[in-house]
C-alpha cells in the first residue's frame, strides 16, 4: 500500500476545471517534486491533499484512510500526520517562535509543556535557529520565518511534509538556507511532496518529478529522465523556458 | 454660576457616575460576548446562521435604543419574565439588569460588525496554517484568529465603550440612578435647572476623555509589542 493514493481527483473553481482527473501514488520515504507553469494546478493539488481545498470529486487515501470520508475519519487527526509549509510562511504573528512550535503539540497531542519545549529546541537546532526561540515572526527574516515554519510542522511528527512553493517569497540569498533544511529532511527519509520552481533542487533531491500543465500530470519520472529526455511537447516547452535548453 | 450645591449633593454625582460606569462596563462585556458569537455566525458558511446574524444586526441598528430599552423593561415582565428584585448599589437590581440587557443587546450588534471586520482583516493564511496542523476550526479561531483580531480592533472596542457610556444616559428614563438621573434629581432638589447638568456633562467628558487617552496608550504599547 502506498502512503498516499489519489484517484481521479477533480477540482473546479466555479466553472474553471483546475484538476482534471489526477491519479497519483506516493510511497513512504519518497520525495516527489511537482513543477509546471503557474496556473497549472500544482498548488491546488497539494492543498487538496489535506483538504485546505475541498476536492470536487475523486478520492484521496492517506495511510489507508480516505481523507474525504468524514463519517469514519477525522480530518483533523489526519492533518496532524501531514505537515504543511506555505509560500507565505504563515507563522502565528501574535506568538513567539517557541509558542508557534509548541502550541499544536501541547493542544493536540497533549504533550507536557516541558516535553514540547524540548522537542521544539531539537527542531530549532536542526533548522539552525536555536537562538531565536523568543523572537516574534515580525523580527525574523523571510528565510528564518520559513525555517521556523518547517520546525513548527515537524513538531507534530508528521508522516509526510507538503511544501507549497516554500522559497518563492524569499529573497534570493535566503533560499539556500531553506533548501538545505529540506535536503536534510529528505536525507532522513521524510516523505515529501514539494511544489517548487527550484529546478536544481528538483534535480538533486527528487526521487520523482511530476510536470503539471492545465490540470493534468503531463510528464512523470526520475529527474534524469525528466530533465534530459522529456517526451511531452508541453513538458519540453516548459523546461526549455525555465532551463533554457532543448 | 453657583456650584455650592456640590457640598450637599456630591455623593449623588459620585454614586451616579459609579452606576453609569458599571452599567457601561457590563453592557460592553456582554455586548462583546454577543458580538463575537454574531460575528462568528456572520462569517460561517451556513446560510441560515448568516441570515440570523444579519437580521439581528440590521434590526438592532435600525431601531432606536429607547424602543429597545422599553421593550426589555416593560415587555419582558409583561411576558412573565421578571427581573429578580433585591437591593444592590442602593437601588433595584431589576431595573439595573433591564438596562444592562437592553444596552448589551444593542451594543452586541455594533460589536459584531467590529469583530467581523477584525476577523476578516486577519490574513487567511493564519487559519490555513492552524488547520493544517490539525486544529479544529473553533480552536484555531480561539487561539489564532481572535487574539489577532482583538488586537486589531481594540481601539474600535474602546470607542464602543465610550459610545455606550454616553448612550447609557438614556436608562435614567426607566429610573436607574445613573449619573444623568441623579443630576436630574439634584436639579429638582435644588431648584437649579442648569448647573447640575454642567457638572454631569463635565463628568461624562472626563470619563470618556480619560478612556480615549487610555485606549490610545494601549494601542501604542501593542504596536511596539
Amino acid at each position: 500500500m502506498s502512503m498516499i493514493e489519489i484517484s481521479d481527483l477533480n477540482k473546479y473553481f466555479g466553472k474553471l476545471h483546475v484538476l482534471k482527473g489526477i491519479d497519483l501514488k506516493v510511497e513512504t520515504g519518497e520525495v516527489v517534486v511537482v513543477i509546471g507553469p503557474s496556473g497549472s494546478g500544482k498548488s491546488t493539488l497539494l492543498r487538496c491533499l489535506n483538504r485546505l481545498e475541498e476536492p470536487s470529486s475523486g478520492d484521496i487515501v492517506f495511510e489507508g484512510l480516505s481523507i474525504l470520508d468524514d463519517e469514519n475519519n477525522d480530518i483533523n487527526k489526519l492533518r496532524q500526520k501531514m505537515g504543511m509549509v506555505f509560500q507565505q510562511f504563515n507563522l502565528f504573528n501574535h506568538m513567539d517562535v517557541m509558542e508557534n512550535i509548541t502550541l499544536a503539540p501541547i493542544k493536540l497531542k497533549n504533550l507536557k509543556q516541558a516535553e514540547a519545549v524540548s522537542v521544539a529546541r531539537d527542531l530549532l537546532d536542526k533548522v539552525g535557529l536555536l537562538e531565536k526561540e523568543k523572537a516574534y515572526p515580525a523580527q525574523l527574516s523571510g528565510g528564518q520565518q520559513q525555517r521556523i515554519a518547517i520546525a513548527r510542522a515537524l513538531a507534530m511528527s508528521p508522516d509526510v511534509m507538503l511544501f507549497d512553493e516554500p522559497t518563492s517569497a524569499l529573497d534570493p540569498e535566503m533560499v539556500g538556507d531553506v533548501l538545505k533544511v529540506m535536503k536534510d529532511l529528505a536525507a532522513e527519509g521524510m516523505t515529501m511532496i514539494i511544489v517548487t520552481h527550484e529546478m536544481s533542487f528538483a534535480r538533486d533531491v527528487a526521487d520523482r518529478v511530476l510536470i503539471m500543465d492545465e490540470g493534468i500530470i503531463i510528464e512523470e519520472g526520475n529527474p534524469q529522465k525528466i530533465f534530459n529526455q522529456p517526451e511531452h511537447p508541453r513538458a519540453k516547452d516548459f523546461l526549455s523556458r525555465v532551463l533554457g535548453i532543448f | 454660576m453657583d456650584f455650592s450645591f456640590l457640598g450637599d449633593y456630591k455623593y449623588f454625582f459620585i454614586n451616579g457616575t459609579r452606576i453609569t460606569i458599571m452599567l457601561a462596563f457590563f453592557a460592553v462585556l456582554f455586548g462583546i460576548m454577543i458580538g463575537i458569537i454574531l460575528a462568528m455566525l456572520k462569517i460561517s458558511h451556513n446560510k441560515i446562521l448568516r441570515a440570523i446574524a444579519s437580521s439581528y444586526i440590521e434590526f438592532i441598528r435600525g431601531t432606536p435604543l429607547l424602543v429597545q430599552l422599553f421593550i426589555i423593561y416593560y415587555g419582558l415582565p409583561y411576558l412573565g419574565i421578571q427581573f429578580p428584585d433585591f437591593p444592590l448599589f442602593g437601588q433595584n437590581i431589576g431595573d439595573f439588569m433591564a438596562g444592562v440587557i437592553a444596552m448589551s443587546i444593542n451594543s452586541g450588534a455594533y460589536v459584531a460588525e467590529i469583530f467581523r471586520a477584525g476577523i476578516q482583516a486577519v490574513d487567511k493564511g493564519q487559519m490555513e496554517a492552524a488547520r493544517s496542523l490539525g486544529m479544529p476550526y473553533l480552536m484555531a479561531m480561539k487561539k489564532i484568529i481572535l487574539p489577532q483580531a482583538f488586537k486589531n480592533i481594540l481601539p474600535a472596542l474602546g470607542n464602543e465603550f465610550i459610545v455606550v457610556i454616553k448612550e447609557s444616559a438614556i436608562v435614567s428614563i426607566i429610573g436607574i440612578h445613573d449619573l444623568m438621573y441623579n443630576a436630574d434629581t439634584v436639579r429638582g432638589n435644588t431648584y437649579k435647572p442648569f448647573a447640575p447638568l454642567i457638572v454631569a456633562a463635565l463628568i461624562y467628558f472626563v470619563v470618556t476623555f480619560t478612556l480615549s487617552k487610555f485606549v490610545g496608550l494601549l494601542e501604542k504599547r501593542m504596536d511596539t509589542a
